[in-house]
């Protein structure tokens, strides 16, 4: 059902666990749904993510999708990492299941969460 | 790598003398067992043969035993069969919420066709109390469909009591005893119930091959038509091969029935009992002593089934998932909703089932690897750092 690139993903996913001194943090998704992925980031004054982490309560897509998603924003700028959609997403782990593109969704979304709430909450106290 | 199948309520391996039983019909004794020449005739010779030794095994007539391509065939035929048959006393069915998806969708094209279907609930363990039955029948009530052990949770329903309600009120009660038969000595006619369905590849006969046993007397309409197999109650050139091996897999199944129960009994009431003593968080589904010996199903707390799954299945460990997430459906399981588990605990629950090849060895390694698992996905849980952060 899943890919090599997928299940490696989901076997030895990078960026596994919290972070204490994010400053940066996106939650969405929800118990119920079976899905939660909470993205930690830690965003430089200029605006470079230069650490991320994550923690996922889902199925193996949604873990795998939270290991690129995370390596994939690490380095980047806000502005490029709010370009990164559920569909590289999805082309970096060389394809998903049709039922399991939703999770490709939520990472993409947790990604805009995490920046959203440090825009809004760290960047309004400078 | 070390293989572990602990997936033994999904399907079973072919006993190698079963097989062997089988072998001849698939070549030299290739016959239509309904034809007259004596090819056919060694045929029906071995299907006759089949069906009084399945009759003398279940303690019932030869022509109460109908051969279908499985449980699900069986189970469609009970229901729909049984409900059209006897619609003139009314058209109203009961089954119940936890019933495996055979009788669940068939019930369902029941209410498309203007049936009314009562789904009866079940208690926090699994069983449905005689209480509840004894609640929603009416006159109108033509059918009864309760299972005789649930295929997720392994609970054994009080079938003789609930048989007993139905027949009181003058309705007909089937039993779908696919997960039961063969783990757990059933006895129709204590049952008494009037319909029985069972699978042969759930104790160790062939894939494709099951028995509606249906009581003299009744008749429920046909669900297949055709030619005049099954005495022209089901239609289809009878599979020789498959009859023949499931006569002798349940004869194997009833025979060793004790020793087998004993032993896989023992292995998962170890197996319950480490997973219980070394994994914090767990809810143990189901009831604990009305349970088919094979089963276990646990909730694994602040993880999600399938996650859990993959990681024992890359351990070369095969189990089920509770939430049928991995199957294409992101809804978890009808049964232990039903049970009344919240649905995140619902979406973390796995089920192991034991067979009768299965060792203490091979448990002592699902139970490291589970271990270990476990708390590799909780340590990546949000839900796990946030009740252990909320609880320092």
């Amino acid at each position: 059902m899943y890919n090599e690139r997928v299940l490696k993903e989901f076997s030895n996913p990078q960026n596994a666990g919290e972070m204490k001194d994010a400053n940066a943090v996106g939650t969405v998704g929800n118990a119920s749904c079976g899905d939660i992925m909470k993205i930690f980031m830690k965003i430089s004054d200029d605006g470079v993510i230069e650490d991320v982490s994550f923690q996922t309560f889902g199925c193996a897509a949604a873990i795998a999708t939270s290991s690129v998603t995370t390596a994939m924003v690490k380095g980047k700028t806000i502005e490029e990492a709010l370009k990164i959609t559920n569909k590289q997403v999805v082309e970096e782990l060389g394809g998903l299941p049709a039922q399991k593109i939703h999770c490709s969704v939520l990472a993409e979304e947790a990604i805009r969460e995490a920046i959203n709430n440090y825009l809004t909450e760290y960047k309004k106290n400078k | 790598m070390k293989r572990v199948y602990l997936d033994y309520s999904a399907t079973t391996p072919l006993s190698p003398s079963v097989l062997s039983e089988m072998l001849p019909y698939f070549t030299e004794q290739f016959g239509n067992a309904n034809s007259m020449h004596a090819f056919g005739q060694e045929g029906a010779y071995a299907v006759d043969g089949a069906r009084r030794k399945i009759a003398e095994l279940l303690g019932v007539k030869p022509t109460e035993i109908y051969f279908t391509s499985g449980g699900t065939e069986a189970d469609n035929w009970a229901l729909k069969g049984g409900a059209h048959a006897y619609k003139s006393k009314g058209k109203h069915v009961i089954t119940s919420k936890i019933e495996h998806a055979a009788i669940l969708s068939s019930a369902a094209q029941l209410e498309a066709e203007g049936y009314k279907v009562t789904y009866l609930p079940c208690d926090e363990h699994g069983i449905i109390r005689p209480e509840y039955l004894e609640e929603a029948i009416t006159d109108d009530t033509s059918i009864v469909s309760i299972m005789l052990a649930n295929n997720e949770i392994g609970t054994v329903q009080p079938i003789k009591e609930l048989c007993e309600i139905a027949h009181r009120h003058g309705a007909l009660f089937h039993t779908d005893a696919v997960q039961a038969l063969g783990s757990i000595p059933v006895s129709i006619l204590d049952l008494g119930v009037d319909m029985m369905s069972f699978s042969a590849h759930k104790f160790y006969g062939p894939k494709g091959i099951g028995v509606l046993y249906v009581k003299g007397g009744i008749k429920p309409d046909k669900l297949i038509a055709g030619g005049h197999q099954e005495r022209t109650r089901r239609g289809g050139t009878t599979n020789v091969p498959a009859v023949v091996g499931l006569a002798k897999a349940l004869e194997e199944a009833i025979e060793g029935l004790e020793a087998n129960y004993n032993h896989i009994k023992g292995l998962r009431d170890y197996f319950v009992q480490e997973v219980e003593k070394n994994i914090p968080f767990v809810v143990y589904n189901g009831h604990r002593d009305s349970r088919l010996p094979q089963n276990a199903n646990f909730a694994f707390e602040f993880i999600e089934g399938e996650s859990l799954l993959l990681t024992l299945d890359l351990s070369g460990i095969a189990c089920s998932s509770g939430s049928a997430c991995s199957s294409g459906s992101l809804e978890p399981s009808h049964v232990l909703l039903a049970t009344g588990l919240p649905i995140e605990k619902a979406h973390g629950s796995i089920r192991f089932s034991f067979g009768k090849d299965t060792t203490k060895e091979d448990v002592d390694y699902v139970l490291e690897t589970l271990i270990g698992a476990v708390k590799r996905l909780r340590a990546m849980s949000p839900l796990y750092a946030e009740y252990i952060g909320g609880n320092k």
